[in-house]
């Protein structure tokens, strides 16, 4: 056996919640596996299908999508709406035989660097029972 | 390509060819559809290859010189061994090569194939269906042998691929079909010789929505519906009554006929301009409008119902454009 698959994640972090939720759990020395690659997004409503379908395929295992809880969005309702869309999107993946579980969206506030933690330690546990993405683009 | 450029310059006549790959016959059609301006092109231009209307071989086209035709224009995707050759073999002899309608620019509704694979379909299409009777269990294969020799089929392929996929493409001519309009600017800018930059897509730059006659305003709908749910249409946006339109995220260039006809955009058009993909952008677009009213309290289940209205995602929003999206076909096992 050679060495244990690790998953390449893509993190889309909103600005004012999710992405200091990620920088108090830095600041804090929390521990979480360094699986994840995070993009600081102004809001998750920002995040398009066409992101999250292109990390996939050119070679995330998993995508997580983070945001502002309910009633918190800087702008009022981008979490609604990145809601929405990655449950439509899960939909699709489904259809395509993709495990929909790829690709996943919470609500982290600023002041749960342990969700945080907690969310990516889960989500790489989830992604190496699952193994590598059959949408990675075949490398030459 | 330049060292041919003299060649135009003088008053030849346009060679041009028309090829048919996986398709309905429809483009074809939709050439004929210009009606008395064919008379037109007939008087610029010298018809070389069009299996669908004459009787011409493909050894005619292999005996042509490399570049010794003008124009060509492709229509369907790529299905077979057959479409592969043909494709490569025109894309050889031709100067400028034009995806011409939906399945050759996005693979069209033939790219649909992409959620099965080869021994699916031949399931569906030669074996297990109710009007089928097949005790023998015949499938087409590549050769078989008979008394007088033996017979060969192009081979049939798992995945519908579009024409830029197989060959380099010069110019893509969208739509199901492209209409006369759209087709006429084609045919002119070559006979002008005013053809844009490699790689254009002959078509407006905006959305289906800008050549649409409904009133628009704000959109936000409370549930999805079929048109044959709606008793009396209003004479507004489609998408505002809660039918699923892809107008938004559909290039136009078609006139918004569907909608003239009280039917919704089903996205032949292909993407807009700079759009990776069209389906994903329609889903952005569908689900930020979706039950927005009142979302602040609707619980995750409430969503999870609103967003399972959407009964068949892929068919819905890549009617046209499966293969050319970017996740392409159904991972088989």
């Amino acid at each position: 056996m050679g060495k244990e698959f690790e998953p390449n994640i893509i993190g889309f972090l909103c600005n004012w919640c999710s992405y200091a939720g990620a920088d108090l759990a830095g600041t804090s020395r929390m521990k979480y596996p360094p699986n994840i690659k995070s993009i600081r997004v102004m809001c998750s409503g920002r995040v398009d299908p066409v992101f999250v379908l292109e990390a996939l395929r050119k070679g995330a295992d998993g995508v997580l999508v983070a945001g502002c809880h309910p009633g918190d969005c800087h702008y009022q309702s981008g979490n609604y709406k990145a809601n929405r869309r990655m449950k439509l999107l899960k939909k699709l993946l489904e259809d395509m035989a993709v495990d929909p579980g790829r690709v996943r969206f919470e609500y982290i506030s600023a002041s749960e660097g342990a969700k945080f933690a907690s969310v990516v330690t889960e989500f790489v546990d989830e992604l190496k029972k699952m193994g590598p993405s059959p949408l990675k683009e075949v490398k030459a | 390509m330049n060292k041919e450029k003299k060649e135009t310059g003088k008053k030849k006549k346009l060679q041009l060819a028309f090829y048919w790959a996986a398709s309905c016959g429809g483009c074809e059609i939709a050439v004929l559809d210009i009606d008395e301006k064919i008379l037109d092109v007939v008087a610029v231009a010298d018809i070389l290859f069009w299996p669908v209307a004459m009787d011409f071989k493909y050894k005619d086209v292999e005996a042509m010189k490399d570049n010794h035709i003008d124009v060509c224009f492709f229509n369907g995707s790529i299905r077979t061994s057959e479409q592969e050759h043909i494709a490569k073999l025109l894309r050889k002899k031709s100067k400028v090569l034009v995806a011409f309608g939906a399945c050759a620019c996005n693979g069209g509704i033939p790219g649909l194939a992409n959620i099965a694979n080869k021994e699916e379909v031949f399931n569906v299409s030669y074996l297990n269906n109710p009007s089928t009777d097949n005790p023998k269990k015949t499938v087409p294969k590549t050769s078989v042998k008979v008394k007088e020799g033996t017979l060969t089929l192009p081979e049939f392929y798992d995945t519908v691929k579009t024409l830029d996929q197989t060959v380099d493409v010069d110019y893509y001519l969208p739509g199901c079909p492209p209409t006369p309009d759209l087709i006429m600017t084609a045919v002119g800018a070559i006979v002008e010789n005013k053809l844009p930059p490699k790689g254009s897509v002959i078509g407006p730059l905006k959305s289906v929505c800008d050549e649409c006659r409904f009133e628009k305003s704000e959109k936000k709908i409370k549930e999805i519906k079929r048109i044959y749910e709606i008793d009396k249409l209003e004479d507004k946006c489609l998408l505002e009554q809660g039918i699923i339109c892809m107008g938004p995220a559909t290039r136009g260039g078609c006139e918004a006929r569907c909608l003239d006809a009280n039917m919704p955009c089903t996205g032949c058009g292909g993407p807009t301009p700079n759009s990776l993909d069209q389906g994903a952008k329609m889903m952005s677009a569908l689900a930020s409008i979706l039950g927005i009213e009142g979302e602040e309290k609707m619980s995750d289940e409430e969503v999870e119902e609103l967003i399972n209205q959407v009964v068949d995602p892929v068919g819905t929003f890549y009617k046209y454009g499966l293969p050319a999206a970017l996740i392409n076909r159904k991972v088989m096992k």
